[in-house]
């Protein structure tokens, strides 16, 4: 019993298959990616998991419930959290205001007016905030506005963003795309050191092969809409379907 | 722009005190502007007090409204209508004012911000306009649709008739423990709401629901991914600028009691927006500045005409004079709308922060005068 489980989903735009009959178990703790061609499914399926898409059939349950017909907030609420291709961060506000938020709504809930309080009283929130940050490398950065910052350490913000709320399961959509080497490094070795610490559940979609083989215990690998091959790094290097899957078949 | 975690509670506190001197010391200060009476200081903080609210959804959601006039116009014929039934004591007025332009910016809300940017803007001024056309037409005998409401000696006025103040010589105006409500004590009256309103102002915009407000303006996607339910809050931010709108609309009647219809047109909705965006949306102080530049140049622009202007350009020669006044005279006068717009114009595109960025930038020019280039010195003084 994996802490995802999905099961017998399909999904189509039009007469396009985008989804045929998907069954995924993800297994809690491990660190899994999804891997495939362009338009193999992996972003459609990742829009199912985060309440974006529901499927037309199947089921999607974490932890045993049920997260279609969810929204994404209540999705969020259940600690499911997601990092996107491009970092989503509040580039008008300080880092420690983008990290404080997250962490308030886990303490208030999806809704709660606390319009009289001030924001730098609410002690516990911004020590968490302040530690998360620390964490992940900003702790010189606390009161400057995120927008300023450069690719990386957006990339950086977002996931503490992401850890302060102490999730079940992260998602990450490409966390390296359109990164300099540097950069997709440094992310590599922050992602590794969140594994050992956090021991968060994690499903990457990824293009970049190095990404998939520095980070994945378990590796999936899409094509057309449907999953061909699953296993550990080693098998899927080896494997011929996934060559095929990739080159369409041509003898290399 | 707003970094609240840079702000510290002494120094808000400092900063309000300073806005409160500056606000109940206006008659001295004014006067030597030309702008101390008391009509015009009345129009400063009800206005003021209209934007300051508008600017709780604008300025800290970015969901721009274009019909929070219709909340004014419900203040106002809320208020007229308690001084008929009940009589002219400005608090029951004030009260029910508030709590029917909440409620009807409740159902308002509800409906429109299931749209966001143009989408919404076009709702609200879609009900703004049907709420103006309802207030001269099928609801003409709650408004008194043309001519306008306003209290008659004949009215019941219940709890004046039970304090035995029913019968009043002459026309009506509200009064609070005796006072009038006009003159400089309805300036004071309306000043001391004004503060009031400006406070929570202050404390919403320093409180964790005003960063929830910030971020929804900020990135209403991560938002939803981070597990808050944006709708609500941007519901309640609706709410209370609508009831700010409420009071401001009471006000008005408290002040003069008469209500028309025109108080809820479109001009009305686009000029609370003017006042927000030519001060600095999303700024504590800004709002309250663009109203009241604004009303001042409508004041002194509007009184102007031909005969002012010939004696201001009299020194030049006479012919180069005429072209000029009668080039001038455009932009005063039944004109000045013209010139509201002109300025507008300049502050959207050379200072899009509005007066107080422009103030800020001036800040950041002396300093760096004075200290050679001290870059770490430059600590902005932000959503002043």
């Amino acid at each position: 019993m994996g802490i995802l489980q999905v099961q017998n989903v399909n999904k189509s735009f039009g007469g396009l298959k985008a989804l045929n009959n998907v069954n995924l178990d993800i297994e809690e703790g491990s660190v899994h990616a999804i891997i495939g061609p362009n338009g193999a499914g992996k972003s459609t399926l990742l829009n199912c998991f985060v309440g974006r898409l529901r499927p037309d059939t199947g089921t999607v349950k974490f932890n045993g419930r049920s997260l279609l017909g969810l929204s994404p907030h209540e999705i969020n609420q259940v600690g499911v959290a997601r990092v996107f291709q491009t970092p989503e961060i509040f580039s008008d506000l300080t880092l420690l205001e983008n990290v404080m938020i997250p962490a308030l709504a886990v303490r208030d809930g999806a809704f709660r007016i606390n319009g009289w309080g001030r924001v730098d009283a609410q002690a516990d929130i911004r020590e968490r905030a302040e530690a998360m940050l620390a964490d992940v490398g900003l702790a010189d950065k606390l009161t400057d506005h995120s927008g300023n910052l450069s690719r990386g350490d957006k990339r950086r913000l977002e996931l503490a963003m992401c850890l302060v709320q102490s999730p079940k399961l992260v998602l990450l959509d490409e966390p390296t795309a359109g990164m300099s080497r540097a950069d997709t490094n440094n992310t590599i070795d922050l992602l590794a050191r969140m594994s050992e610490q956090h021991g968060v559940t994690k499903i990457i979609i990824e293009h970049d092969m190095h990404v998939v083989f520095s980070l994945a215990k378990r590796i999936t690998v899409f094509a057309q809409g449907h999953p061909i091959v699953e296993g550990t790094p080693e098998q899927i290097k080896g494997d011929p379907k996934v060559k095929e899957a990739y080159l369409g078949g041509a003898q290399v | 722009m707003t970094t609240i975690t840079r702000e510290t509670a002494r120094g808000d506190l400092l900063r309000f005190a300073l806005f409160a001197v500056l606000i109940l010391a206006m008659p001295l200060w004014l006067a030597p502007l030309g702008a101390g009476y008391p009509d015009l200081m009345q129009k400063f903080a009800i206005y003021g007090l209209f934007a300051v609210g508008f600017n709780i959804l604008f300025g800290l959601t970015g969901y721009l409204s274009f019909g929070h006039a219709a909340f004014l116009g419900v203040g106002s014929y809320t208020a007229v209508w308690s001084f008929k039934l009940l009589g002219m004591n400005p608090l029951p007025a004030i009260a029910l004012a508030i709590v029917l332009a909440g409620a009807f910016a409740w159902v308002i809300g509800f409906v429109s911000l299931r749209r966001t940017g143009i989408y919404f803007a076009i709702l609200t001024l879609a009900f703004a306009q049907m709420s103006y056309n309802l207030a001269y037409s099928v609801l003409t005998p709650i408004t008194n649709g043309e001519t306008g409401l306003r209290v008659l000696n004949s009215d019941p006025r219940v709890l004046d008739h039970m304090m035995g103040a029913g019968e009043v010589e002459g026309s009506l105006v509200s009064t609070l423990f005796g006072i009038e409500m006009n003159g400089l004590p309805g300036f004071y009256f309306c000043a001391v709401w004004l503060l009031i309103g400006m406070y929570v102002s202050f404390r919403l915009f320093r409180s964790p629901f005003g960063l929830m407000l910030m971020a929804i303006k900020s990135n209403q996607n991560r938002m939803n991914f981070t597990g808050i339910n944006t709708r609500p809050y941007a519901l309640t931010a609706f709410v209370i600028s609508g009831m700010y709108a409420g009071l401001a609309g009471a006000l008005l009647c408290v002040t003069d009691p008469l209500a028309g219809a025109e108080r809820m047109q479109w001009t009305a909705s686009g000029e609370v927006v003017l006042m927000t965006i030519l001060g600095g949306a999303g700024t504590l102080l800004g709002p309250m500045l663009g109203a009241g530049i604004i009303k001042y140049s409508e004041n002194i622009f509007s009184a102007f005409n031909e005969q002012t202007l010939h004696e201001i350009f009299g020194f030049l020669p006479d012919g180069v004079e005429g072209a000029v006044v009668s080039v001038a005279s455009l932009f005063v006068g039944e004109g000045w709308h013209l010139t509201l717009g002109l300025l507008f114009m300049l502050i959207v595109i050379f200072l899009p922060g509005g007066v107080i960025e422009g103030g800020h930038r001036i800040q950041a020019l002396l300093r760096r005068r004075g200290k050679g280039g001290g870059a770490d010195q430059a600590h902005p003084q932000a959503a002043e």
